[in-house]
C-alpha cells in the first residue's frame, strides 16, 4: 500500500519540500543520539519524506542516505522492504481496499474486483492520469464495518461491489 | 503543575473527583470504528444541541474511546454523574439527539436504539447475573476521555506507578507481576514476571523496554481499542515495567495504520511529561523514564519482536534466530523487555489491586482476562473482554448473539494467520492458552473470525496462505519457497486442478516448513491449512474429487445458469457488470458462460429465483 497522507499536493517546488525534509531531519538528529544510533530515525524520515514528496524517489533517497551518512544501497533495501513505501508516483486519490481477514469473508475481494475493472487497472497501480492509485491493505481495525475500503483519509465501511462507482465520481478535484 | 509526590497525586485526584459536575454526562465514542461510522456528527449534533438549550451546566460531553459495541455504531452512553443510572444508545443519528436530550437518564428516547450493557468493572463492581464480561485490560477504555489526564488520575492512575516507586524494590514488583500469573498477550502466552527477571538479572548500562503495538493479526482490534481509549495505562505500565528491569528508556512500535492512536499517545506522553509522570526523577524518587514511538512501515512480521526491534533500529524487519533473545541482545544489542499492549494494560491493575486478586479471576493456568476482536459473520461485531476460560458458546452466541441473517455457524479462526479453525464440537471448551493448544488452535492476539456455512474452508485456508507468503520476509527457504507451493496447491484445489495427492503433498509440506522455518511467521505458516484439513477434509475431497466447492465460493467450480423459472424482468441483465446476459423482455434469458465472471449480482438481483449456483 502506499502512504495514506494525501502528501505531495501542495504547490510547494521540490528545493522547498527539500528544505522541509532537511527541517525534520536536523530537529530528529539534533536529539544528541550517539551517531551510530542515527539511523534509528529513518523510518519516521522516509515517512515523512514520502508524506511531503508523495513517493519516494531516487533524489529523496540520496538525500536520505546523505543527511544520515549510510550507504544508498541501505535505503532502497530498507524502501523495498516496507509495502508503505513506494519509489513509483502514485495516483493523488488512494484507494486502499481492506483485505484483513474480517473484510475477506465478508466479501472484499469482489469489491476489489469492481475497482480493478472500472479503473482498470492491477492492484499496487496507478491510472495513467495520475488520478487514482488502487491498492489493498491489511485492517484497519474498523473491522464491524467491513469490507472497508479507504480513500486516502476517509473510511468507507460496508462497501459492496454496487458502491464502486458511486465512491469514483466523489472524488473530483 | 507537577505532580512530585504521592501525596500530591492523592491530593489531586481527590480534588478533580470531588469537583462539582454536570448531572448528566453523555459520553461518545470517537475510537476508529465509531469515527468511520459517523459519530462525528453526533458529536455535532449534541454539541450544538447543548449549546442551544443553554445546558451547558446540566450535561458534560465527553469524547470516549470505543466501548467494544462496534457493531451498534455510533454508539454513545448517558449516565447520571452518580453512576446510579446508565443508558447506552445505539445506532444513533444526529436526528435523535433532542429526543435523546429529552429523554436524559430516566426514560428511553423514542424512536431510538438501546443497548444492553453485559459487563463490570471487577475492581470496583460486583458482577450483577447474567453479566458475562469483566473490565481489567478495557477498564478505561470507553469510560474516559483519553485526551483528559485528569479523568485518568481521577480512576487511580498514576497510583500504582506511585506506589512502585514509593513502597517496592525492583525485585519486589518482578515478584508481584509473577505471582499474579499474568501471561504475555501478544500471542506466546510467555509469564511476564518470567520475562522482566530475565532482563532485571543482566548487567548492563542501559536496558530498554518495548512496547509491541504492531497489531499484525488482520481482524484484531483490541491493542488499537486500549491505545485509543486508555493511552495513559499504557505508559504508566511501560513506566513500572522500566523501574523492574532497570530501564529508562521505552519504546512503543506502533503500526502506520493506527493514526488516531498515534495522535493520542502522543498528546499522553506530552501531558504525563507536563505532571512529572514521565522524564526525570519521577515522584522524587530519582528514577528517570523518558517514552519514545516509533512506527512501523506495514511489515506484518515487524510484530515478531527480532523483527521489531530491527525496525527500530531502522533496518529492514527481518527476524533473526533465538538466542539470543531480546532480554539478553535487544534494542541496540542491549538487554530489552518488548511486551504486547495488552499484557501492559494489566500491570497498573495487578500493582494496585494484587496478585491474589488477579489469580481469582481466569483459570488456574491462566489468570486474567483475554479481550477478543469479535468478527466476520457473527451479529455483534466488537470487542468481548471475558474471564480466561469462558466459552466459545458465551462469547459468540451470548456476547455476540450468534451468526448474522440466521444462518449457520461453521467455524471460528483463532490466532489469526497462525492459527487455526475451532468447530461446533468445541464451542463448549473453556477456553485459556493450553486448550486452544489442545485443539489445534492458538490464542494469539485474540483476534475472533467468525465464519458461516457460505465460507468454505479451503478458500479461508488460501487466504491465510497467500496472507503469510505476501508478508514473508523472504530470508528462509523454508518460507519463501514452501509456502509458495503450498499456496500453489491450494490455488489448484479451488480451481478444480487438484488430486487428492495433492492434498497428501500439502500434508507433508506442512510438516517440513513448521519445523524448518527460522521465525513464527513461517514455522506457524502451515497451521490454517492443517487444521482446516484436520476439521474439513471432506470439503477439500469435494474440491479434488467432484469439482465442487460445497459453500459454492470457489468461482471456477461454479456456474450461475437462468431456469425457466425466469419470467424475463430483465433486472439481472441491467446488473451485470460485464453485460452476458441476453434476453428479451418476458422471456427466458441466458448467460454467457465464457464472458461471466461469476459476480454473483444475477443471482442477488433475481427476485423470482430463477438463477441458480452450480
Ligand atoms: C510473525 C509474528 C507476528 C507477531 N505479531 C505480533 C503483534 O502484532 N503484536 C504482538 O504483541 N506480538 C506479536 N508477536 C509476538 C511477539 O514476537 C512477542 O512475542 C510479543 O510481543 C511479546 O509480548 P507478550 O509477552 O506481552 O505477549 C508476533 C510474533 C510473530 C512470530
Ligand atoms: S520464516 Fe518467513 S518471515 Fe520468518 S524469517 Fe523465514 S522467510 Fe522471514
Ligand atoms: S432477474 Fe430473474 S426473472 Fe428477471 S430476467 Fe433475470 S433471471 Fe429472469
Ligand atoms: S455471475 Fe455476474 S458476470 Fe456472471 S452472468 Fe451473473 S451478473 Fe453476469
Ligand atoms: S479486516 Fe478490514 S478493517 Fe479489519
Amino acid at each position: 500500500m502506499s502512504c495514506q497522507c494525501s502528501g505531495g499536493c501542495g504547490a510547494a517546488g521540490d528545493s522547498e519540500k527539500f528544505a522541509e525534509l532537511d527541517r525534520f531531519i536536523t530537529e530528529l538528529l539534533s536529539r544528541g543520539e550517539p551517531p551510530e544510533r542515527r539511523r534509528g530515525n529513518l523510518i519516521q524520515i522516509l515517512h515523512r519524506a514520502q508524506h511531503i514528496f508523495g513517493y519516494l524517489p531516487e533524489e529523496v533517497q540520496k538525500f536520505v542516505a546523505e543527511r544520515l551518512d549510510l550507504p544508498r544501497a541501505e535505503i532502497y533495501g530498507v524502501i523495498s522492504f516496507y509495502s508503505y513505501f513506494t519509489d513509483q508516483p502514485v495516483g493523488r486519490y488512494k484507494i486502499n481496499v481492506c483485505t484483513g481477514t474480517a473484510c475477506f469473508v465478508k466479501g472484499a475481494p469482489k469489491v476489489l474486483d469492481e475497482f480493478k475493472r472500472q479503473l482498470n487497472i492491477r492492484e499496487g497501480e496507478s491510472t495513467p492520469d495520475g488520478k487514482f492509485f488502487l491498492g489493498a491493505l491489511r485492517c484497519v481495525g474498523a473491522c464491524s464495518l467491513a469490507p472497508v475500503v479507504m480513500v486516502n483519509e476517509r473510511v468507507y465501511g460496508n462497501m459492496t461491489a454496487d458502491k464502486v462507482a458511486g465512491i469514483l465520481a466523489e472524488c473530483t478535484d | 503543575m507537577r505532580i512530585d509526590t504521592t501525596r500530591t497525586l492523592r491530593d489531586l485526584a481527590g480534588e478533580i473527583a470531588s469537583r462539582p459536575h454536570p448531572p448528566v454526562k453523555i459520553s461518545v465514542s470517537m475510537g476508529t470504528c465509531g469515527i468511520a461510522a459517523g459519530t462525528g456528527p453526533v458529536l455535532e449534533a449534541l454539541r450544538t444541541a447543548v449549546a442551544e438549550r443553554h445546558l451547558e451546566n446540566a450535561v458534560e460531553i465527553s469524547e470516549v474511546g470505543c466501548m467494544g459495541l462496534c457493531y451498534a455504531e455510533p454508539v454513545l452512553m448517558v449516565s447520571s454523574n452518580d453512576g446510579s443510572h446508565r443508558l447506552i444508545y445505539g445506532d444513533v443519528t444526529p436526528q435523535q439527539i433532542p429526543a435523546i436530550l429529552d429523554a436524559g437518564v430516566d426514560s428511553i428516547a423514542p424512536g431510538t436504539r438501546t443497548i444492553e450493557r453485559n459487563w463490570y468493572y471487577p475492581e470496583w463492581e460486583t458482577p450483577a447475573p447474567g453479566e458475562l464480561q469483566a473490565r481489567i485490560v478495557l477498564r478505561n477504555t470507553g469510560r474516559l476521555c483519553p485526551e483528559n489526564l485528569e479523568e485518568y488520575l481521577a480512576s487511580d492512575g498514576y497510583a500504582a506507578l506511585g506506589k512502585v516507586l514509593d513502597t517496592m524494590t525492583p525485585q519486589e514488583v518482578i515478584d508481584l507481576i509473577t505471582a499474579s500469573g499474568l501471561r504475555g498477550r501478544g500471542g506466546g502466552g510467555f509469564p511476564t514476571g518470567k520475562k522482566w527477571q530475565f532482563a532485571a538479572a543482566r548487567q548492563s548500562d542501559e536496558k530498554f523496554i518495548i512496547c509491541n503495538a504492531d497489531e499484525g493479526d488482520p481482524g484484531a482490534f483490541m491493542d488499537r481499542a486500549v491505545l485509543e481509549g486508555d493511552p495513559h495505562a499504557v505508559l504508566e505500565a511501560m513506566a513500572i515495567g522500566g523501574y523492574a528491569i532497570g530501564a529508562h528508556t521505552g519504546v512503543i512500535y506502533i503500526r502506520a495504520e493506527y493514526p488516531l492512536a498515534v495522535k493520542r499517545l502522543e498528546i499522553a506522553i506530552e501531558q504525563a511529561h507536563e505532571r512529572g509522570l514521565l522524564g526525570k526523577n519521577i515522584f522524587n524518587s530519582g528514577f528517570d523514564f523518558d517514552i519514545q514511538i516509533k512506527f512501523g512501515a506495514g511489515a506484518f512480521v515487524c510484530g515478531e519482536e527480532t523483527a521489531l526491534i530491527h525496525s527500530i533500529e531502522g533496518k529492514r524487519g527481518e527476524p533473526t534466530v533465538k538466542p539470543p533473545f531480546p532480554a539478553d541482545k535487544g534494542l541496540w544489542e542491549k538487554p530489552t523487555v518488548v511486551n504486547n499492549v495488552e499484557t501492559y494494560a494489566c500491570i497498573a491493575a495487578i500493582v494496585r489491586k494484587g496478585a491474589e486478586w488477579f489469580r481469582s479471576i481466569g483459570t488456574e493456568g491462566s489468570p486474567g482476562t483475554k479481550v477478543f476482536a469479535l468478527a466476520g459473520k457473527v451479529a455483534k461485531v466488537g470487542l468481548a473482554e471475558v474471564p480466561m476460560g469462558t466459552t466459545l458458546r458465551t462469547i459468540i452466541y451470548e456476547i455476540g448473539d450468534g451468526i448474522r441473517n440466521n444462518r449457520q455457524f461453521k467455524a471460528v479462526q483463532t490466532g489469526g494467520p497462525s492459527g487455526g479453525c475451532i468447530t461446533a464440537a468445541n464451542l463448549d471448551l473453556p477456553i485459556d492458552y493450553e486448550a486452544l493448544k489442545k485443539i489445534g488452535s492458538m490464542m494469539g492476539s485474540g483476534g475472533m473470525i467468525v465464519m458461516d456455512e457460505d465460507d468454505c474452508m479451503v478458500n479461508i485456508a488460501k487466504f491465510f496462505l497467500e496472507f503469510t507468503l505476501d508478508e514473508s520476509c523472504g530470508k528462509c527457504t523454508p518460507c519463501r519457497i514452501g509456502n509458495r507451493r503450498m499456496y500453489e496447491m491450494l490455488d489448484d484445489i479451488t480451481s478444480g486442478r487438484g488430486t487428492p495427492e495433492t492434498i497428501e503433498k500439502l500434508k507433508m509440506l506442512s510438516a517440513t516448513i513448521k519445523d524448518t522455518a527460522l521465525c513464527g511467521l513461517g514455522q506457524t505458516a502451515p497451521n490454517p491449512v492443517l487444521s482446516t484439513l484436520a476439521n474439513f477434509e471432506e470439503e477439500y475431497m469435494a474440491h479434488v474429487r467432484d469439482s465442487r466447492c460445497p459453500a459454492g465460493v470457489c468461482s471456477k467450480l461454479i456456474r450461475y445458469e437462468i431456469t425457466d423459472r425466469c419470467v424475463g424482468c430483465g433486472i439481472c441483465l441491467r446488473h451485470c457488470p460485464v453485460h452476458c446476459i441476453s434476453g428479451e423482455r418476458k422471456m427466458r434469458h441466458l448467460i454467457d458462460q465464457e464472458r461471466c465472471i461469476k459476480c454473483g449480482v444475477c443471482f442477488q438481483s433475481c427476485r423470482f429465483h430463477a438463477v441458480e449456483k452450480r
